[in-house]
């Protein structure tokens, strides 16, 4: 089975430098080639060390899908206030009083 | 279709999935208690919770999971016992949290179908639904067209707002069954409330994957095989007839591309092309991330869900008829074509009531059906407006109709009557008399017929030699002489006069 979180990578065995340079870039992480270097082997201890969980015998046990034994929480459709634009706004880098301002993107990723 | 598309080709199958995002009608945002309303000045529809501050923890909203869940019902899935969410990462402006939160390997229901009908009876096609799932809107970007180096600005009043997605297995196979499954689907979810299908607004979004299957060198059955092109998601389609145009493009482009390159699935990655409406062509955008990109994890602010058979059977009977029950119904009771049925439920719930009231008024179908078509509807497209709205009810229109049938006067009459009472709002009774419309009795209908004969020997010769057609030439003069005169029955008498003439 993949992992979610780091695709096709076996949960344990090695990790490649080039794996890592990946999830770097996925998470916004400019790393340079010391500390790539130093990702490389610490990561590979971390999932070395998930790799030990594949041990247990889990046939017989349900998936956990959540920690708290709480199922079924729900708010009713009720509206409650939203912020001011001035109060959601403030924290912004940049802003023009209506709208959070970012760096030109191009294209549109559209994921959702 | 577009002049830009390349000359179809002749033998392959085209092979379209959909993807469709719509908003279900809720008043809040799936996880806080910001308003959904459509419009409002950018950035007044947020809170800590949909802007992703510090400290701020999701809760969900039961009324978007209840209509999730009729929606996924309607299109006949099958509703997980237990469910979970999970966070999709990803980074862009417009996803405040830095992911979004969704559902991966557990969503609340899949395994449905939904099947579209050509309503004259030329095709039909079954469309399976792989997945629905709950999850949450992004915010909005609006990008600098002109120079490209301006600002991006960011409105986050929609970021949270409750989606389902729904993914169809790749059952379509043309572009204009496409479409024509996409109105079924947005009709259905209209009918059941779940959402308001709103393209121009936002709250339906669709993506296609599209490609095509090939035969080579005979195909299987001359021992050939088939070669399948890579699958390709368009995106940026604003309206049904986009997502047709786009898909009719895209089978020919990509025809196209396999003449001169022979590329197949699974030897280079799925591409995203964008839908370019005014120059009618798709054009290729970035490369889609891998699901593993999206590092899915379950989502650890938000407590799984459970869903008892006691809260499905309860769902189901809060539910309405869909459409095709409906059309069905109103065949049987009414007596009238699934054309006419068809045309009917089309409109909505709304024109359904007024027909039904129209109908029972009259005390029979088709006739009503005749007037909702020919009258109501081309009147309601003319002047704008709902339904709900339209000033002549269902009473008043019955009244008219059921004086026509009575011979008060002809339909081109009724038709005069019914566009004065929409447009003055009186009586029938009113307009009737005021247009000088008064029943012309018997004895008077008499003296004109015979008055007729008198002046036209030649037609009186011709309706004894046989020609009976030939009557038709005197409801014009008829008319002349008296406009209330009903043109069906001058005709009627005239031939029995001429007959008692020998």
């Amino acid at each position: 089975m993949s992992s979610p979180i780091l695709g096709s990578t076996p949960a344990h065995g090695s990790l490649t430098r080039k794996d890592v340079a990946k999830v770097a870039l996925l998470a916004r992480l400019a790393l340079t080639d010391v500390e790539l270097d130093t990702m490389t082997r610490e990561l590979t201890t971390i999932v070395g060390f998930v790799g030990q969980l594949e041990a247990i015998e889990t046939a017989a046990i349900d998936p956990l899908a959540h920690p708290l034994d709480t199922q079924n929480v729900f708010r009713d459709d009720v509206r409650r206030p939203s912020l001011s634009t001035a109060e959601a706004l403030q924290s912004s880098p940049r802003h023009d009083g209506e709208y959070f301002l970012v760096p030109a993107v191009l294209g549109d990723t559209g994921a959702a | 279709m577009t002049a830009n598309a390349p000359p179809l080709p002749s033998s392959f199958t085209t092979v379209i999935g959909l993807e469709v995002h719509v908003q279900l009608q809720t008043e809040t945002k799936l996880f806080c208690g910001c308003s959904t309303q459509f419009g409002a000045p950018p950035n007044t529809q947020v809170c800590p919770t949909c802007l992703g501050l510090p400290g701020s923890l999701p809760v969900m909203n039961r009324r978007a999971f209840d209509l999730a869940v009729r929606a996924a019902l309607a299109l006949d899935c099958h509703i997980a016992p237990f469910t979970k969410w999970d966070r999709k990462n990803y980074f862009y402006p417009d996803l405040p949290k830095g992911y979004q939160i969704s559902q991966f390997d557990l969503p609340f229901s899949a395994d449905g179908q939904l099947e579209v009908v050509d309503p004259k009876g030329g095709w039909s096609r079954k469309v399976g639904i792989i997945r629905v799932h709950l999850e949450e809107d992004a915010g909005k970007s609006m990008h600098d067209e002109g120079a490209g180096t301006g600002d991006t600005r960011i409105d986050l009043n929609r970021a949270g707002t409750p989606l389902c997605e729904i993914v169809t297995q790749p059952d379509l196979r043309s572009p204009q069954e496409a479409r024509a499954w996409l109105n079924e689907l947005k009709l259905l979810l209209v009918y059941l409330g779940v959402s308001d299908c709103n393209m121009q607004e936002g709250s339906l979004r669709v993506d296609a994957n599209v490609n095509l299957h090939i035969p080579c060198d005979g195909g299987p059955e001359a021992g050939g095989r088939i070669a399948k092109t890579p699958i390709v998601e368009i995106k940026n389609m604003n309206s049904f007839r986009s997502v047709e145009r786009a898909l009719v493009y895209e089978v020919a482009r990509q025809f196209a591309e396999w003449q001169t390159t022979k590329a197949e699935m699974g030897k280079t990655p799925k591409q995203t092309r964008g839908w370019d409406d005014p120059a009618g062509v798709t054009r290729a955008q970035r490369h889609k991330e891998e699901s593993s990109d999206y590092r899915y994890f379950p989502e650890p602010d938000l407590v799984p869900v459970t869903v008892s058979q006691a809260f499905l059977a309860e769902t189901r009977g809060a539910m309405t008829d869909p459409p095709t029950v409906l059309r069905q119904a109103l065949e049987a009771k009414w007596k009238i074509s699934a054309y006419d049925a068809d045309v009917l439920v089309n409109q909505g719930r709304d024109l359904v009531a007024y027909f039904e009231a129209l109908a029972e008024a009259v005390g029979e179908g088709k006739v009503a059906s005749n007037w909702m078509q020919q009258d109501v509807l081309r009147t309601l497209n003319e002047r704008g407006g709902t339904i709900g709205e339209f000033p002549v009810r269902p009473p008043v229109l019955a009244e008219i109709i059921g004086r026509v049938a009575k011979g008060d006067f002809d339909t081109s009459r009724g038709r005069e009557i019914f566009a004065e009472v929409l447009s003055s709002g009186r009586s029938v009774a009113d307009v009737v008399a005021s247009l000088g419309i008064a029943a012309v009795d018997d004895d008077e209908l008499v003296a004109l017929c015979r008055e007729l004969l008198a002046e036209n020997p030649k037609i009186v010769a011709d309706v004894q030699a046989g020609k009976e057609q030939a009557a038709a030439g005197l409801i014009g003069q008829a008319k002349k002489k008296n406009p209330n005169v009903n043109p069906g029955k001058v005709r009627a008498l005239c031939v029995d006069l001429i007959r008692k003439m020998g």
